[in-house]
């Protein structure tokens, strides 16, 4: 089952797929902020604002 | 029985599926987040949960590249190796190893000042193109037409606060068709070969720009050239990218060392993540 989050940005509601694992990037659809889940246990979420994209990011 | 750490700070399809294939292996494996580990010059191997093998797959180069060398200190495995990043991380360094190995590669100029490249520029010609020597996903590659643009783009570099913006990369414009080679290089095997086609109104055919990825025939030069210049930079799981030169043949112009392979897994039959699994493994029971 999917979980519902808020966006910490707009309030919009943000669908989390079941699979989500700690450390994946959320996106809220609306206002398109970027969130890490730092926490998961059950369907009970904990996020943080994504970081933003460094210069050195990348292969 | 051997585990695996996937040692990253953001989790990416990558991540993820090289999880969820050491899982269905029946491999113990865990994902770690680089960005809660700290280590001391007096810490100890035992003060850290991780695997007999660390795959090192974060996506800021230098947070990867130094957590890579504390665990090597500590006496982790760590795939790729802290002397394989920094090599593959820095495109000046790379091109230097690429060319005292004989292996085909892009001709390059490396200037140290915004007269000299300049003067660099002007003494070769146009068309060229302008890299970061530490950058990826295409950000900062700028071509060269003539010579209004270069100053102009030059000028912009001097302005740029990180002293890296002040080393000059110049690099010829390879005649090539719109597209460039990637192959992903695991230990002493080229498992699998990509085309990257630039996008509508793009010349650069970087995935993350929006190239369009085809799958490509592994053909002998390829595999030769491949394994070559995996080996030149240190070897590991590696993606060495390749131009087709159309007078000289293949060029071998970069060397990935956290190989995204998200593409390539959306065209390839071979199981990328499963390969990538085994190769750790290996590499933890030496």
């Amino acid at each position: 089952m999917k979980s519902k989050v808020e966006c910490q940005e707009c309030g919009a509601e943000i669908s989390v797929p079941e699979d989500a694992v700690v450390g994946e990037i959320i996106t809220c659809p609306d206002c398109g902020g970027e969130y890490e889940i730092t926490s998961k246990i059950d369907n009970n979420l904990e996020l943080k604002p994504a970081e933003r994209v460094g210069e050195d990011w990348g292969q | 029985m051997v585990e695996v750490s996937i040692l990253c700070d953001k989790v990416r399809f990558e991540e993820k599926s090289l999880y969820e294939k050491a899982q269905n292996k029946g491999i113990k494996s865990e994902i770690v987040d680089a960005k809660t580990i700290s280590v001391g010059t007096y810490s100890k191997k035992k003060d850290f949960h991780l695997g007999d093998v660390i795959l090192q797959r974060c996506v800021s180069y230098y947070r990867g590249l130094y957590v890579t060398a504390c665990l090597e200190f500590l006496g982790f495995k760590v795939i790729n190796r802290f002397d394989v990043g920094q090599i593959c991380g820095n495109k000046l360094i790379t091109s230097i190893k690429l060319e005292q190995n004989k292996i085909p590669t892009p001709k390059t100029q490396f200037a140290f000042s915004a007269e000299s490249g300049l003067e660099s520029i002007k003494k070769t010609g146009f068309p060229q193109v302008l890299k970061p020597i530490v950058g990826s996903w295409g950000r900062g590659i700028y071509p060269l037409r003539d010579l209004e643009t270069a100053s102009m783009i030059i000028e912009m570099r001097e302005e740029d606060d990180s002293p890296l913006s002040r080393i000059y990369y110049i690099q010829e414009m390879v005649d090539r068709p719109t597209r460039d080679i990637r192959c992903i290089v695991i230990g002493d095997q080229a498992i699998t070969a990509i085309y990257r086609h630039s996008s509508e109104s793009e010349w650069r055919t970087n995935v993350a720009r929006g190239g369009i990825v085809e799958l490509a025939h592994i053909t002998k030069e390829m595999e030769d050239l491949a394994l070559k210049a995996a080996k030149a930079v240190g070897g590991g799981i590696l993606g060495v990218d390749m131009m087709e030169d159309k007078n000289r043949g293949l060029v071998v112009h970069e060397v990935n060392n956290t190989v995204e392979f998200r593409g390539a897994a959306s065209v390839s039959k071979v199981d990328i993540p499963g390969e990538i699994i085994n190769y750790g493994i290996k590499v933890a029971r030496r």
